[in-house]
């Protein structure tokens, strides 16, 4: 049993990239050792801007010896088989041993493989990891051909068992390895030779390196707390940047500043977000004001005073960014005052798509979108117009167009002035939310109006271009868009019909498109459009551009006034499929089976994804226990038996059937079973309680078992069979009150 | 070739930079003694050191190659009528290549801030990622800017490519914005305000001395006065005379074999100047952006082609047959 050490000693890597580098080396070198016959108890990654570090413990001392045997052909075999044979094995004749089996004699390879030493086995797979390494970028550097994420300096790779520590003999592009590293930057340049990974780790720490990145980011996380509790104040939590920063030192020294006076004003997501941006500062709340009034800055180095140049620096740097922020936030509070139609003109020259047009135009949409959404809600048309109409304002100021992740919350503090009401100014703030999968909605009903109106303008409109994601590419995140406006929809159960809302947001997208593509002297964009539309042109020039207008007038009318049109309906098919496939994603995600999925959307009523996902979770459940399988089984058979029928006989057996023509006791009560049964379900769906109607249906299983069990369909009497065939459809169309059950699989 | 560590203490008043011009004498000390050819600035407008043929071009092929210098940049949109504490359309860059990058290329940088007062066991020195990038030149790197105190005082970039071809060997490049720098280094909150010379000199100059009636002027002429229908002319003047160049039969007129990628590269730095003056002037759209960039971009890599086949990029030996 040896312990293994591994230093990779290179230039500054990036804090992004050090976790998954950490995880890279152990599953690659470990894999490596066992795929050439060790084993190794205990394996943990390490790093720190200048190194990644693995130590493997209890590593087996050589590979187990392997013997292999294989069986070839046939002695009196043509000679072709066997030089084959002798080419796969990598044999000679003689080495070839003959046996005698049923069929007759046989040759037999037996190919023994000694045990390797571990450093020879270290020595090859580390060679081929550092070699073939999954950096996300790596490069070159000198005149020499390795590839590493930054210059590669120095590699340390040694063995260590009871006799002491080996050297592992490896070279890689001129860089021999050894057991020496070296310590701090600066604080403790030289190199240090190490017998293992416990001194190794020991030697480090004297040296002014902190090698486990998680004790680093504890030391941060706790000094910075002590010297924000001595303040009375507390750390704003932002545990993304918490582990850059560990990413970023060897020895974290956190030092705190305050931050001048002149800058308090200032929102606090403004000096959160330049401080985080530009410098990687924590952000220190003082909790007796709810302001941000400190920072903490972690130093890479211990100074003879304490901190004290590097604490100026950094204020000094801080306070130019945060006098350009002020800069920003007075501008454009001031703009705002004294015209904020200045903005709408901006916004106006805002591209949001060449297709689409501007972000004014796409503000327009949504507030069209908006209201017809608050309208369907029951929520006030003029709050949720009003709040779609501000939404994008903010991206024309300075402040957004320098930190781009401040859109919608700077809207509020700058419309909050203007005395927009707080359901309002909310909405400007939330209806960028959620940003993720995991991230937070928007808690007020005026803002999950907006957000939808949003995410659904986005998605009609771009759809409307011909942009569509496609594998790993989304660059205008249309998934997201979707998924977000699913989960809005699921969280807050946000009963409309969606075919209408994209109906709308398509509509208005096209209209757009019209508008815009009048503007160009795209002729062939601009003939594509409305042969899309089923409409005709002449070859005029004038002509097409009339035609152009008129259609992106008929398009901005309201939803009364001209129902959809057949090439509009395929659109919203197009896009409703769109959502569907994101909502499979997001209930896969949740547990729901795909099959169970698609046994909902082909029901009536799948554009309320509320009822969908309610029919989809009651089936799931039902699918999972006993009663829902054999059910399952019962209303299958029924069905499969039933369409053969009808097949053969080319007649469907939709009339009712007769319970009087009943033969058996088991006819019979099912006939009672689903006569029961019927209305319970019905009543249930009706109600959308999808619970209930399981249960209810979930009730024939029994029925329907003994039914299969004791009655022959297929009987030769006429009336009999016509009559048992009927009440086959009675059972499937009960079925189908609920689910498409012929899509559930099993 | 490295500077032994200073004490671990702020350097002595009398050891630390008096004056923008001190600053820079420093570096040309520093970067002369570990061995680079002190080059003067390219005769051009650039944007960038970068631009200088001395970076561009002499980081392709396989000579070696060790040079610094600095380089006045221009960058139009830049420009505060002087007013900024931070913020010039002129602006000068110190700028070192070294091919192949030396294995103590860090410790060699880290030496020059010692020599203008910036000791990294007193400040806190760092490099922190960033890649660099010149859709302009067709080129990258990977490396960092480096943040002294939480300030970025300078690029470090090991090229990876330029002008499309792959750089083999690697050059470093490290890139010093002069006048933050030296602001830091002197304490002074306005570019303004800076001491150019000797602030005991008998005739004491400031950078506003020298730099702020300027900056004023380019100001106006870049943002409100420039001829855009001139500035296109020109572009597109410099862009056919490039190709011409590029185009050219390899021999002169006395059967000599004479490609020019250097003539040829000089209109193209040309046209890359009269597009950031069109950018300053608000003339050209954001999407006319990505193309007149490619344009300047094809005909930088058309220069590399040409001049990676030249003694300059490959050694004497390289065009012996």
């Amino acid at each position: 049993m040896a312990d293994l050490l591994i230093e990779l000693f290179s230039e500054e890597i990036p804090a992004r990239m050090q976790p998954r580098a950490r995880d890279d080396l152990r599953r690659l070198i470990t894999d490596g050792l066992v795929e050439a016959g060790l084993t190794y108890e205990s394996a943990g990654a390490f790093s720190t801007p200048r190194r990644l570090a693995l130590a493997v413990e209890g590593l087996s001392g050589a590979s187990r010896p392997v013997r292999e045997e294989r069986k070839g052909p046939r002695t009196d075999a043509p000679d072709k088989a066997i030089e084959g044979f002798l080419r796969s094995t990598g044999l000679t004749r003689d080495q070839l041993e003959r046996r005698t089996e049923k069929k007759g004699e046989v040759v037999f390879a037996v190919i023994e493989r000694p045990g390797r030493p571990a450093a020879e086995i270290v020595a090859e797979v580390l060679d081929a990891v550092i070699r073939d390494f999954p950096w996300p970028k790596s490069m070159r550097w000198g005149a020499g051909n390795l590839r590493w994420v930054r210059p590669l300096h120095s590699i340390l790779c040694i063995l260590t068992d009871e006799s002491g520590a080996q050297v592992v003999p490896l070279t890689i592009d001129g860089i021999s390895a050894g057991d020496t590293t070296r310590g701090h930057r600066f604080m403790a340049p030289d190199a240090v030779a190490v017998t293992g990974f416990d001194d190794y780790d020991a030697r480090l720490r004297r040296a002014k390196v902190m090698l486990d990145p998680a004790e680093r980011e504890q030391a941060i996380r706790q000094e910075a707390g002590n010297l924000a509790f001595a303040r009375g104040w507390e750390i704003v939590a932002d545990e993304a940047l918490m582990a850059e920063l560990a990413g970023l030192v060897e020895w974290p020294v956190p030092l705190m500043g305050v931050i001048e006076d002149r800058f308090l004003d200032l929102p606090p997501e403004v000096l959160q977000t330049s401080m985080k941006a530009h410098q990687k500062f924590l952000s220190a709340r003082n909790p007796a004001t709810g302001r941000i009034e400190g920072f903490v800055t972690v130093a890479n180095v211990e100074t003879p005073d304490h901190g004290a140049t590097i604490l100026a620096g950094n204020q000094r740097v801080l306070a130019a960014r945060l006098s350009d922020a002020v800069f920003f936030f007075e501008s454009d509070m001031r703009e705002v005052l004294a015209d904020v139609e200045v903005w709408k003109s901006a916004l106006k020259k805002m591209t949001f798509h060449q297709d689409v047009g501007s972000q004014w135009e796409r503000v327009q949409r949504m507030m069209v979108l908006s209201i017809e959404l608050a309208a369907r809600l029951g929520l006030d048309q003029k709050s949720a117009q009003t709040a779609a109409g501000f939404s994008k304002f903010d991206l024309v100021s300075r402040m957004v167009r320098e930190f781009p992740e401040l859109q919608g919350i700077m809207g509020s503090y700058y419309f909050g002035s203007l005395g927009l009401s707080a359901d309002i100014t909310s909405a400007i703030r939330d209806h960028y939310l959620p940003h993720g999968a995991d991230d937070a909605l928007p808690e007020q009903s005026i803002s999950q109006v907006v957000a939808l109106a949003d995410r659904f303008d986005l998605i009609a409109a771009l759809w409307a271009t011909g942009e569509r994601p496609s594998g790993s590419k989304d660059p205008f995140g249309m998934r997201r868009a979707a998924l977000g406006a699913i989960r809005i929809i699921l969280a807050k159960s946000l009963r409309f019909e969606l075919r209408v809302a994209l109906g709308l947001a398509q509509r208005r997208a096209w209209a757009s498109m019209l508008r815009e593509t009048a503007e160009r002297s795209e002729e062939k964009l601009q003939v594509r459009l409305l042969r899309a539309m089923g409409l005709t042109v002449s070859g005029e020039k004038a002509d097409l551009l009339d035609v152009l207008r008129e259609a992106a007038d008929t398009m901005s009318r309201g939803l009364k006034d001209a129902p959809f049109q057949d090439w509009e309906i395929a659109g919203i098919e197009d896009l409703l499929g769109f959502i569907h496939d994101r909502l499979k994603v997001h209930l896969r995600d949740q547990g729901v089976r795909h099959d169970v999925i698609d046994a909902v959307l082909a029901m009536p009523g799948n554009d309320d994804l509320v009822l969908l996902v309610a029919r989809a979770t009651a089936l799931n459940e039902t699918l999972g226990t006993d009663d829902g399988t054999n059910l399952l089984q019962g209303l299958k058979r029924a069905a499969n038996i039933l369409s053969q029928a009808e097949e053969k006989d080319g007649v469907e057996y939709s009339f009712g059937a007769d319970p009087k023509f009943a033969d058996t006791d088991e006819e019979r009560a099912l006939f009672a079973a689903l006569d029961a049964a019927e209305p319970r379900i019905r009543d249930a769906v009706a109600a959308q309680d999808f619970p209930a109607a399981m249960s209810a249906i979930a009730a024939l299983r029994a029925p329907i078992d003994a039914f299969f069990e004791a009655v022959q369909v297929n009987s030769d009497n006429s009336v009999l069979r016509r009559n048992r065939l009927n009440l086959l459809n009675r059972i499937r169309e009960t079925g189908r009150l609920i689910a498409d059950f012929g899509r559930v699989e099993g | 070739m490295t500077s032994p560590p200073s004490p671990p203490a702020a350097a002595p008043a009398a050891d630390r930079p008096r004056c923008f011009q001190d600053v820079i004498l420093r570096l040309q000390a520093h970067w002369a003694a570990t061995g680079c050819a002190i080059l003067q600035p390219y005769d051009m407008e650039v944007g960038a050191g970068t631009f200088h043929p001395a970076t561009t071009l002499r980081s392709l092929g396989t000579r070696p190659w060790a040079a610094a210098y600095v380089q006045p940049s221009r960058r139009p949109t830049d420009g505060r009528y002087g007013e900024n504490p931070n913020r010039l359309q002129h602006y000068y860059q110190y700028q070192v290549i070294i091919k192949p990058s030396p294995p103590d290329l860090q410790e060699l940088y880290l030496g020059s801030l010692r020599a203008i007062g910036l000791d990294p066991l007193v400040h806190d020195v760092r490099f922190v990622e960033d890649d660099w990038e010149s859709p302009t030149l067709g080129a990258w790197g990977l490396g960092w800017e480096v943040w002294c105190d939480g300030m970025e005082v300078s690029q470090f970039t090991y090229f990876q490519q330029v002008g499309g071809h792959d750089c083999r060997p690697v050059s470093g490049e490290l890139t010093y914005g002069l006048e933050r720098l030296a602001m830091y280094v002197l304490g002074v909150e306005h570019v303004m305000d800076m001491p150019f010379n000797d602030p005991d000199a008998p005739i004491p100059l400031t950078y506003g001395d020298v730099f702020r009636q300027t900056e004023r002027e380019y100001s106006r002429w870049n943002f409100e006065v420039a001829d855009t229908d001139m500035l296109f002319q020109h572009f597109r003047d410099a862009e056919a005379e490039c190709d011409r160049i590029l185009s050219a039969a390899e021999t002169d007129s006395a059967g000599r074999a004479i490609p020019m990628p250097h003539p040829a590269y000089d209109q193209a730095i040309k046209a890359s100047h009269m597009f950031n003056l069109l950018d300053a002037r608000g003339v050209i759209s954001v999407t006319e952006r990505q193309a007149y960039i490619g344009r300047v971009r094809a005909l930088a890599k058309r220069c590399a082609d040409l001049f990676v086949t030249t003694e300059a990029a490959t050694g004497p030996q390289g065009v012996a047959a």
